[in-house]
């Protein structure tokens, strides 16, 4: 491991060993060391053990035949028929004489609700960024950014009771929708819970865009509009692309907004304005009292594995992005 | 390499922490552990506290988490009482008879009715059991095809994971599956509340909760007479929907769990029932 490097002093005085200068140092930087060392082994150290917990609950989907019978992947992706003879159909009930486990109603609900939250959060994020970083005077910048960054603060199970007790009765007067508890309803609340983390990033990004851009754009006669649209924005875009991925990751997992706002009705439909189930909100509702070591029990760690390889994913697919994107504006620079 | 060290210590992480998983069960004689149903944690908690204060250096500890979680504990030996509000499945038993090595023993411990509640608006003034079965099976989708006005009938339900789900759909919905449109909350609170905001929806849940709400009498059929959620009607039997609430322990009880549940059954344990909004036992 070459973590000493970061306390050793600069080269030219390095003549004794790496090893042995480590050892006559003092005592408060090997503490040091060892609590940045310690905390940074606890965060990898925590990711496998979930890891390594959730698929071995969610293996024996794949391996047990006895657990296959009722609950196999084709059974988890292919329609089903609700009773003996009747159509198949995907269908999540597992409650039931004949359990039914597909998974496609709540990925369509996960997706239903992710894309409106997303679609809600990322103009109105990276637009106020936008406009707090370019526009803005510094004094409502100092008001606006920490008041966005304190929505962040709100725990999401006051946000959920917020959609379920007045935005939900508010939309549904409004638009007359049949049912209070939609897809919408929980995308809007949603998206207060990803508007923090896509506008701080996205701030963050538009800071770092060097000013001399600025300068050289407006000396070339633009308005700031056009700087802020045709300059800023694209200099500063993998910054902005990270922060939509991060969004998206937070949108995807969350819990208990979904719970409470999404009513929770595992609908196959496209109308926004349906009743969805998620998967979080599954896993959440369903582990609590479900028999340990039943089949129902292994769908849910299989959920959550699923939900773990989308987030990793679109992480993974998100920082090759945005990696790319980066090499591309360095070159063109 | 200076790698080696590092990697077995995080084997060494892994392995000690996937081994701490010791229940509460073991510690003192002195302490009592009940865990399980959310419906009965409140009820459990009020006997717990007065139980505590007469009987003082015993130590009565109540957590929730769901009937399942109760039974998987007393499964695991992680609790000496388990709370259900819904009877033991028998896989579950013949797992605490291959766990722990002794029957499991089934004690009744208070009564509850299920409430069905309805907006405060809603003009319904009875249901009978298979009308509620056709709406929450999606037969009935219109509130005018059980007497109310031309609307879509918004049907609440609690999640899956609830013994009180469990009770609905075997004696209401006589086992058939809940209709994909029914729109489950967590919590009964959750169902009060979203019933109380909504002009057109029904919900099901226990009478205690039943505040800002209509809860609206059942007939057990169309010749049967309507009666609403009351002590005499739920200890009678006549209500249809109403139900006991169980603890669960290992063999018989034994040394303070006896103690303490034979308190819960005394006449002044079961006063507590009322106070949280169930029923005391029938007395024989």
């Amino acid at each position: 491991m070459r973590d000493s490097g970061v306390l050793s002093p600069p080269d030219e005085v390095s003549l004794v060993p790496l090893r042995k200068r480590r050892r006559t140092g003092s005592l408060s930087d090997r503490l040091a060391s060892i609590v940045i060392k310690g905390s940074a082994f606890l965060t990898i150290a925590s990711l496998i053990l979930i890891f390594i917990f959730i698929g071995k609950e969610a293996l024996p989907i794949l391996t047990s035949s006895e657990i296959q019978k009722e609950a196999s992947l084709a059974k988890l992706f292919l329609p089903q028929p609700a009773k003996e003879g009747a159509r198949p159909e995907f269908t999540w009930q597992p409650v039931s004489k004949l359990p039914k486990y597909s998974l496609l109603p709540l990925l369509a609900g996960t997706l239903k609700v992710t894309i409106i939250a997303i679609l809600f959060a990322i103009p109105t994020a990276v637009l106020a960024a936008l406009f707090t970083s370019e526009f803005a005077h510094p004094w409502v910048r100092e008001i606006v950014k920490p008041a966005i960054e304190l929505l962040a603060g709100i725990p999401s199970v006051v946000v959920g009771f917020f959609c379920l007790m007045v935005l939900a009765g508010w939309l549904q007067s409004t638009f007359g929708w049949t049912y209070r508890l939609n897809a919408v309803t929980a995308g809007i609340g949603l998206s207060l819970a990803v508007i923090p983390i896509v506008y701080t990033v996205a701030e963050d990004a538009f800071s770092c865009v060097p000013q001399a851009f600025r300068e050289g754009s407006i000396a070339m006669g633009a308005s700031s509009w056009q700087t802020a649209w045709r300059v800023v924005l694209p200099a500063a875009m993998p910054g902005v692309l990270a922060a939509c991925v991060l969004g998206f990751g937070r949108a995807i997992g969350e819990t208990m907004i979904v719970l409470m706002a999404s009513g929770n009705a595992a609908l196959l439909t496209f109308s926004p304005t349906d009743s969805i189930r998620t998967f979080s909100a599954t896993i959440a509702a369903e582990l609590g009292e479900v028999v340990v070591g039943s089949a129902h029990y292994h769908v849910l760690f299989f959920v959550g594995a699923f939900l773990f390889v989308i987030t990793f994913v679109t992480n993974l697919f998100g920082h090759w992005w945005v990696g790319r994107l980066q090499k591309k504006l360095q070159g063109a620079a | 390499m200076k790698r080696v060290p590092w990697i077995l210590a995080m084997g060494f992480f892994v392995l000690i922490t996937s081994g701490c998983g010791k229940g509460p069960g073991e510690m003192g004689s002195k302490t009592i552990t009940i865990k399980g149903s959310d419906t009965m944690v409140i009820l459990g908690q009020r006997w717990a506290e007065t139980y505590m204060t007469e009987h003082p250096g015993i130590h009565v500890q109540v957590t929730g988490g769901g009937s399942g979680t109760g039974i998987a504990a007393l499964i695991n030996g992680g609790t000496d009482i388990c709370e259900a509000s819904r009877p033991m499945k028998d896989k579950e038993k013949e797992q605490v008879k291959t766990r722990r090595g002794k029957d499991v023993s089934e004690i009744p411990v208070a009564l509850d009715g299920i409430g069905i509640y309805v907006h405060h608006s809603n003009n319904i003034s009875v249901l009978t059991q298979a009308q509620l079965k056709w709406i929450y099976t999606g037969n009935i989708t219109n509130w005018k095809d059980v007497g109310g006005k031309d609307s879509k009938i918004v049907a609440y339900s609690r999640e899956n994971n609830s013994g009180t789900y469990v009770f609905f759909k075997e004696h209401v919905l006589t086992n058939e599956d809940y209709a994909r449109e029914i729109q489950t909350l967590p919590g009964t609170a959750a169902i009060v509340n979203a019933v109380s905001k909504d002009e057109a929806s029904i919900g099901y849940g226990g009478i205690a909760y039943a505040q800002g709400i209509r809860a609206i009498p059942i007939k057990k059929d169309e010749a049967g007479e309507a009666v609403p959620a009351s002590l005499a009607t739920v200890q009678s039997n006549q209500y249809p929907l109403s139900r006991n609430l169980f603890f669960y322990t290992v063999g018989e009880p034994a040394g303070e769990s006896k103690a303490f549940i034979d308190w819960v059954l005394s006449p002044e344990g079961q006063k507590i029932c009322e106070t949280v909004g169930y029923y005391p036992l029938r007395t024989k």
